[in-house]
């Protein structure tokens, strides 16, 4: 029994409004599919939350020429002041939708509304505002005069920020006058069809922006698809490489935001409460359902021990449950597929001899869910400081000398991110430049604005999304 | 620790190396965590839990030079019937006043079990010679206080003059006597968030009992991210020496949702332990009275208003 008890702070489910069933968003209306169709569910509760149209083949296509239908009549047509006028209209019924997409977003995905509220859906608005600020100033942003876009884009997103994948996808490409055939995760496609709903009420120009949902093969419809101009990918590294290969030997451009395993770098001279909450907003954020997440930890070999242990208390007092409660910390594990991931690799770990720690926390019965976790007398040669795990589990290597943590940062077939914590200024710009990684963070971790490129090295991928360099995957 | 605390204290160049030894804080990093624990969402049994706790921990405070013994006999009487038409509500900690005000508070509370602290040493400057400091705090504690608040000399603390400070705090807790020693660093002052770790420390090696952030008088007062960081060192200071040391913001905290905060920092910071009166204050002078309403909107559903808590 603890002295302060946090009582029940739910928030209220009554502001969305979900169908039984949903159909495609295809040139301006929602459309029945020709295929079959899936259930989304909650995975805090397993609840089965509606019905969703499986696109196929044949949808894939209807979709795709209402996008090019668009593009050559109205979208690549319209001045860029008038492109940034839709853009600026979405952002601003965001903002005014926030609670809603935010509850809805926590529903579909498990996250907790602590974070949908104040990380997922503030950013999403940001980035649209900030494309669309862009579109009219095209000519300045350094590819050329008079940059043309692409044409159709085809777009497919994870499950782990769906709402803000969707927007990281969607913004650029309207901003530079392309149109888009979106696939959500089939795990949360929720806000993708509440945004289709967004573009109804903004009254985007029908075609301008198409959602269709399903599973792989959809996604393979969508990027194999001869009227697609540009692919655009977020996702595993193993779909990443099939898409690369389907895509070869076509005109198709192509940028692949894949996956990580990026090293949080900790100094014996650092702030050391800052970076244990760091090490924590790195990889319990979001339950470790993250690309860019710090999950491996090198930490001086001088000071592992302090901060461990004060990792270990900070970790005590992390809030596991329900998603929609405002006071929870770490959500539900997205998929019962992704679980048994998790699980595979953590029992793998301990078969490695890593020596497994997880906070005592009361874990619900229904629903997908995993304890925040931390596996130390980790080396390099075992596959949890290999393999990507996707979920809130840290493997904890230790270093002696600056030369030391490069090189083990940089063992990695990933290059997405990396994280430093010292008090020194020039360690930080010297290991900046030693890491492989596309963002590099210094004394803090997770950091995402609109106005800063993302983008891997190596396995993690290729181009760039975000800030002006993201106009150039969406201009020629 | 005890040895270290010697050898860290043998010369002023000793006591520098250890206390710029001690971990840095990076302050956007420590603002990012105070807003993020601001953000924690306290309902129905946990909030009525919580403003009966916060009660129980102010230090109804008044500190003005129009302070006189008819005030302060107000206040004494409202520290220890906070809400005369409700006996469930608790007193207060105690009533903060000046040194000359002490036996005419004492002499109100009587047994009622809520404790006198004065301000001493030359509040709020500090700026007076040693041996007025050390009368102002024996004169208090010979009227009855039980608890001092010190402050500390912010300009020989700027200046880097550690070691005298810590022989202030020493010979002030000397003087004290059995009262408490509270010290007030005047985070305000000191600026950076190192030098409040650093304050803090100091103050804690010297045998304060709390560690206090501020007078009251400056602005800005107490803060989430100096809480933050002076939370962080008692916790840590337990942990190096195995003694607890209290801690009490003060200054600028008004409001129920601000206390609130504070105790959910408390509680997830420095720990349960801390949850007491016994470690953790508040200063305060307005806030008794938005704990009060929040108290009686909770247990009526019914928000009254400024008229239906008394006057101080």
């Amino acid at each position: 029994m603890t002295k302060f008890e946090y009582a029940p702070a739910p928030e209220s489910r009554a502001i969305v409004d979900i169908k039984p069933s949903y159909g495609l968003f295809i040139d301006g209306d929602f459309v029945d599919g020709h295929g079959k169709s899936f259930k989304t569910i909650s995975p805090s509760t397993e609840e089965v939350l509606a019905e969703i149209a499986e696109a196929d083949d044949a949808d894939v296509d209807l979709a795709v020429k209402a996008a090019r239908r668009a593009y050559t009549r109205v979208w690549s047509k319209m001045s860029g002041a008038e492109r940034g006028k839709y853009l600026f209209r979405i952002a601003r019924i965001i903002q005014e939708r926030a609670r809603e997409f935010a509850v809805l977003e926590s529903i579909d995905n498990g996250k907790p509304i602590k974070e949908t509220r104040d990380v997922d859906v503030p950013i999403v608005a940001a980035h649209f505002f900030y494309y669309a600020g862009w579109a009219d100033k095209l000519s300045y942003a350094g590819y050329g005069p008079d940059p043309q876009p692409l044409g159709v884009a085809g777009q497919v997103i994870p499950w782990n920020f769906p709402l803000l994948m969707l927007a990281w996808k969607i913004a650029p490409a309207l901003a530079c006058g392309n149109t888009v055939v979106l696939k959500p995760a089939e795990t949360t496609p929720l806000t993708a069809l509440l945004f289709a709903e967004v573009c109804q009420q903004a009254d985007l120009p029908p075609g301008v922006v198409n959602i269709v949902t399903g599973a792989g093969e959809t996604g393979r419809a969508i990027v194999s698809h001869p009227g697609v101009d540009k692919v655009a990918f977020t996702g595993s590294t193993d779909v990443g490489r099939a898409i690369a290969k389907a895509v070869a030997g076509s005109n198709k451009r192509v940028t692949l935001e894949l996956g990580g395993k990026a090293a949080n770098i900790v100094f014996d001279d650092a702030p050391v409460d800052q970076a244990v909450e760091g090490i924590v907003n790195g990889i319990f954020f979001n339950q470790g359902h993250v690309c860019c997440a710090g999950s491996r930890l090198l930490v001086q070999e001088s000071v592992a021990e302090e901060v461990l242990a004060k990792l270990k208390r900070r970790m005590k007092t992390l809030r596991v449950g329900d998603p929609l409660d405002k006071n929870t910390d770490v959500g539900a594990i997205n998929s019962a597929e992704q679980l048994a991931k998790i699980r595979e690799l953590s029992e793998i770990g301990e078969a490695e001899g890593a020596e497994r720690w997880s906070p005592k926390c009361d874990l619900p019965q229904n629903g997908f869910w995993f304890p925040p976790t931390i596996f130390t007398g980790v080396s390099q040669a075992h596959r949890i400081a290999r393999e990507e795990i996707f979920g809130p589990v840290l493997s904890v290597l230790t270093f002696r000398t600056p030369k030391e943590a490069v090189e083990k940062a940089n063992n990695t077939p990933f290059g997405l991110s990396a994280g430093i914590w010292t008090d020194k200024g020039s360690r930080i710009l010297w290991m900046a430049s030693q890491l492989r990684a596309g963002v590099v963070w210094s004394n803090t971790f997770n950091k995402f604005d609109p106005a800063s490129p993302f983008g891997g090295y190596k396995e993690s991928g290729y181009g760039r999304e975000g800030g002006r360099h993201g106009l150039e995957a969406y201009l020629r | 620790m005890a040895s270290s605390v010697s050898e860290a204290t043998s010369s002023d160049a000793a006591l520098r190396r250890f206390l710029h030894g001690l971990p840095g804080v990076d302050q956007v990093g420590a603002e990012q965590r105070a807003a993020g624990l601001g953000t924690r969402s306290i309902k129905t049994t946990a909030k009525a839990w919580a403003i009966d706790l916060a009660i129980r921990m102010v230090d109804l405070t008044t500190l003005e030079g129009n302070d006189t013994p008819g005030k302060v006999r107000a206040l004494a009487n409202k520290a220890m019937h906070p809400d005369p038409l409700d006996p469930t509500c608790p007193s207060t900690a105690a009533v903060c006043v000046y040194p000359d005000m002490v036996a005419t508070a004492k002499k109100t509370l009587g047994s009622s079990g809520v404790k006198v602290a004065a301000v001493a040493t030359a509040f709020p400057s500090g700026r007076a010679a040693m041996p007025v400091k050390l009368a102002d705090t024996r004169d208090a504690v010979a009227a009855g206080a039980d608890e001092i608040d010190m402050v500390i000399d912010r300009g020989a603390f700027l200046s880097g003059r550690y070691l005298e400070v810590f022989e202030e705090i020493v010979a002030v807790k000397e003087a004290c006597g059995d009262a408490h020693l509270k010290v007030i660093l005047e985070t305000g002052e000191l600026q950076t968030l190192d030098s409040v770790r650093r304050a803090s420390w100091l103050a804690m090696m010297a045998g304060g009992h709390f560690i206090k952030t501020s007078t009251g008088k400056i602005q800005p007062a107490a803060t989430l991210p100096v809480s933050l960081v002076m939370l962080e060192a008692v916790r840590d200071f337990r942990e190096a020496t195995g003694q607890m040391v209290g801690y009490k913001p003060a200054g600028g905290i008004r409001h129920s949702k601000d206390a609130i905060k504070y105790l959910v920092m408390v509680n997830e910071v420095a720990g349960e332990d801390w949850l007491d009166p016994d470690w953790f204050r508040f200063g305060a002078s307005t806030l008794l009275n938005d704990l009060l309403m929040q108290r009686n909107k909770l247990k009526t559903g019914a928000y009254s208003g400024p008229d239906y808590v008394t006057l101080d």
